[in-house]
């Protein structure tokens, strides 16, 4: 069970699990967390509970192994994030369906909004069980936050059920109230499971909430926006197709998630470029080993703790790994490779060789801009540089006089050293982030 | 589709004949109000979907979901005639640059698919007869038809009948047209890209659903439901738009860095590209598949990374190598392992960035392997790589000529080379279809480095002092 608190260790798009810290990860497992999993675990109990004699098994049956199939078939999405669209579909269709052909005859199909939670999470729960067989993280805080926002739209939708009137074919008029109400509470449920899901995220990577929501919609928007849409199809075509609806549907479910499995792949495969080849320095002897994977790491610390948003992120992470990238054009490595102490035309030189090499790549122009900038002053110049640039600037100085040590009166000398310079050269607010960053955790662990 | 062969042209003709024939001579006869606004509403969903296309891959040819309102079609307007009248709306793809020739093939192609599927659909179960007996009558009336809810399990099979007729006859066409499209014919021989059919196809398959998706929300939502499943098909579209983006970013990052490595040394700029090349036409022409061609393409790329570690001193060297900077230069593939190993996608290319100076009499490095303990893709890149070098400008002499260059591979053939992969490679450059791209001549500028030995030539080998 050291499976929530790995997740709670994301770092960069992967689950890092160091074998032997269990305990101190879960002394780490924060309050957000605890309340989320308490919560759910005693919704899951009622629910459970309410499932004796339900009256539609085999709906129950159906859209529980459609939940299933999609916990299955999890989605791992750029950032470290996890996702389950085809499991949150079948089980918002679950909690909002009123009519199926030649199951209901007539009159609205009565569930308890319990018993959609319990069939819900039972589907969750043996979906869950290859993963956890396979040796993968359970996931248990996103399998909670979907099950969350299941359980609000049951809540609401159920009550609203009249198991007297005719179920859906009605007049095009009761068509469109239905229609509105799960448009809405879709987009509520897809809010709800956005929200507790940046909270989660706040805590874990250490970065404020406003600026986790503000990524969490950014990058769920357009899945959210499809997984809601696909629930209300599923419940309208289900009251003309019958339970077959939902085999029909799989199909065209899992091609869209297979697009968006190819995405999240390119997308870490990119990385694993980049952070691959930055290191040509560092065998080429220009600088210390593992100078520009410490940097980038450090950078994207202080890049939080400053409040940047994910996409400006990525943008310094790969600027951080190919900071020194312009150090090729130099004949000969320079003396231990820290750039800290070389002249200012040598960095300048340095930084716009290796502006010119990422900007050949024709897509990295934001990224090329933050690695020209680099050598730039905090002030003096006619501009002020970028804020990544300056995190740059900074984290390279503190990273070539420390080199990945731990020592903590290394660090604070560092840090000192850099304050001292601190009026022309450094950004204070960059500065003192740092401070923050390296006195909360070794370099090593950031 | 520039340039196209006569037997090209004839093939179009074809197709867009049959397909005119099909529109003529079937019974359209007198459609209800009814029927023609269903028809309207599918053709423009299909028109919809057809004029925003989407990329899978980079360097592959379009791919949209538009058949699932042909599908569709097939069972709402019972049978071919509205389905191929739904596909022939591709004619007026609203997709920019797109010549006559494409539109017409394209909209002949769709109609023959949807017209196909309707009558495998009507022949395997005739279900429409069954519910319309009507239908057949000397009048010719068309009515929509949505199946009455639980009538879905009796539409079910002759649907997935209908769905793989559309995908067969549709990819049939599609092929057929690359197959004789002279710059597509080696690669529709092999049934892969550059049209990715296999990856269209999976694609085409899984979204075959969706038609009989739409045809059960039609009996609930009427015509509204095509505009709802539009919403799933934009966000899957936006997604494989970013995968093809994102692919291209890769590709393009990489091929930058690699330049950058090469930034040091001037008369081997350009080298790393240029054996990627010569890599990828080599396995084209032994028919690897298409994911091995973009490995050992990578690995083309990628072979020389470990130059790096070189001191630049031992590169630049004029006169006999000592020992010890022959050994570091040895060393140099090894040190493109280190920096590329972690990289999951390259797989079997490391193998070849690890031996591509292993020679056939095992008289090689890193390791001495001989003969068949070279993995192919070094063997490749062996012979790219060399051939690069010859025929490109060094400080200490003229490029070689093609032909000089070929002769010197076919001497090593044997002893140095793999003798397969030099033919192959000979049969590659003579084939025409990729023309081999020579060194740019340019004159080094005063301050730029300039080597004086060229650890790949095989023509003036490194000189090094011999101690015993």
């Amino acid at each position: 069970m050291a499976t929530a608190a790995q997740q709670s260790r994301y770092r960069d798009g992967e689950v890092t699990v160091r074998p032997g810290q269990r305990w101190q990860s879960w002394q780490s497992v924060d309050s957000a967390r605890l309340l989320l999993l308490g919560g759910t675990a005693v919704l899951v109990a009622v629910s459970v509970a309410h499932l004796v004699g339900l009256e539609y098994s085999s709906v129950a049956i159906a859209f529980g192994l459609f939940v299933a199939f999609g916990e299955l078939l999890r989605l791992a999405l750029p950032g470290g994030r996890e996702a389950a669209p085809i499991a949150m579909t079948a089980a918002l269709a679950l909690a909002m369906v009123v009519d199926i052909a030649k199951i209901n005859h007539g009159r609205p199909i009565s569930l308890a909004p319990t018993q959609v939670v319990g069939v819900a999470a039972l589907g969750m729960a043996l979906g869950a069980l290859p993963h956890i067989a396979a040796g993968r993280p359970v996931g248990i805080s996103g399998m909670s936050a979907r099950l969350v926002a299941v359980a609000f739209v049951a809540f609401i939708f159920r009550p609203l059920v009249n198991p007297k009137l005719p179920a859906l074919a009605g007049s095009p008029m009761a068509v469109a109230r239905a229609f509105a109400v799960m448009a809405i509470l879709v987009t509520l449920a897809w809010l709800i499971e956005t929200v507790i899901t940046a909270v989660i995220r706040a805590e874990d990577l250490r970065a404020r909430y406003s600026v986790t929501l503000g990524d969490e919609l950014r990058v769920q928007w357009r899945l959210g926006l499809a997984v809601g849409v696909s629930a209300i199809i599923t419940v309208f075509a289900a009251s003309a197709m019958g339970l077959l609806e939902l085999a029909v549907f799989a199909g065209p479910l899992f091609v869209i998630q297979l697009a968006f499995r190819r995405y999240a792949g390119i997308r870490a495969t990119y990385l694993q470029t980049v952070r691959a080849l930055a290191q040509v320095t560092e065998v080429a002897g220009y600088v210390d080993s593992g100078h520009s994977r410490r940097v980038s790491k450090i950078s994207l610390a202080v890049g939080r703790e400053l409040g940047m948003s994910e996409p400006d992120l990525l943008n310094l992470e790969y600027a951080a790994l190919m900071h020194d990238i312009g150090q090729l054009s130099l004949v000969e490595p320079i003396p231990a490779g820290a750039t800290v102490g070389v002249a200012t035309s040598t960095a300048r030189r340095i930084a716009e060789f290796g502006a010119e090499v990422i900007s050949q790549t024709g897509v990295l122009d934001a990224v090329a801009e933050i690695v020209r900038c680099q050598w730039l002053p905090y002030r003096g110049g006619m501009a002020r540089p970028p804020i990544e640039s300056r995190i740059i600037r900074v984290v390279n100085a503190f990273d070539d006089q420390v080199a990945g040590s731990s020592d903590r009166d290394r660090i604070a000398s560092a840090i000192a050293v850099i304050r001292s310079d601190m009026e022309r050269e450094y950004d204070p607010a960059v500065v003192a982030a740092l401070a923050t960053v390296t006195g909360r955790l070794p370099v090593s662990r950031l | 589709m520039a340039r196209l062969s006569f037997v090209s042209w004839l093939y179009i003709a074809i197709v867009v004949a049959v397909a005119g024939g099909i529109l003529w001579f079937a019974p359209l006869g007198v459609a209800s109000p009814e029927w023609l606004a269903t028809y309207a509403v599918l053709a423009l969903l299909f028109l919809i979907c057809d004029s925003t296309p989407t990329t899978l891959a980079a360097r592959q040819s379009a791919w949209s979901p538009s058949s699932a309102a042909t599908l569709a079609a097939v069972v709402l307007l019972n049978g071919g005639i509205g389905a191929a009248m739904v596909g022939a709306v591709a004619v007026l793809t609203m997709r920019r640059h797109v010549p006559l020739a494409e539109r017409l093939f394209n909209g002949a192609m769709y109609a023959i698919a949807g017209y196909a599927a309707g009558k495998a659909y009507l022949a395997t179960k005739g279900v429409a007869r069954a519910f319309l007996p009507h239908m057949l009558t000397a009048r010719q009336v068309h009515y929509v038809y949505v199946p009455p809810p639980g009538m879905f399990e009796k539409v079910l099979g002759p649907f997935a009948v209908a769905a793989l007729v559309h995908v067969l006859v549709n990819h049939g066409l599609l092929w057929g047209m690359l197959l004789l499209d002279r710059h597509n014919r080696a690669a529709a021989r092999r049934g892969s890209s550059p049209g990715g059919l296999p990856m269209l196809l999976a694609y085409d398959i899984g979204f075959a659903g969706l038609g009989l998706v739409i045809v059960a929300l039609w009996g609930v939502i009427g015509p509204f439901a095509s505009a709802i499943v539009l919403v799933p098909l934009y966000v899957a579209r936006w997604v494989m738009g970013q995968f093809a983006e994102q692919q291209r970013a890769h590709s393009a990052t990489l091929a930058a860095l690699c330049q950058a490595v090469e930034t040091k040394d001037f008369y081997t700029r350009g080298h790393s590209d240029r054996v990627s090349r010569g890599a990828r036409m080599i396995a084209r022409q032994i028919n690897m598949p298409p994911n091995r061609v973009e490995a050992v393409t990578f690995a083309g790329m990628l072979h020389d990374v470990g130059k790096l570690g070189v001191p630049t001193k031992v590169l630049q060297k004029d006169g006999t190598l000592t020992e010890e900077e022959y050994a570091a230069i040895q060393l140099h593939p090894m040190r493109g392992l280190e920096i590329v190993g972690e990289i999951g996608f390259l797989n079997e290319a490391l193998t070849g960035i690890m031996h591509h100076h292993e020679r056939m009499d095992g008289r090689g490095y890193p390791m001495g392997f001989a003969g068949d303990e070279i993995p192919e893709f070094a063997k490749i890149i062996a012979v790219a790589d060399a051939f690069d070098s010859m025929t490109s400008t060094r400080s200490y002499r003229k490029a070689r000529s093609i032909e000089e260059a070929i002769v010197e591979l076919r001497k090593g053939a044997g002893s140095q080379f793999d003798p397969k992969v030099v033919d192959a490679f000979i049969c590659a450059l003579a084939d025409g279809q990729e023309k081999w791209k020579l060194q740019e001549p340019a004159q080094p500028r005063d301050y730029e480095i300039l080597t004086s030995q060229d650890h790949d030539d095989p023509i003036s080998p490194l000189r090094v002092v011999q101690t015993r």
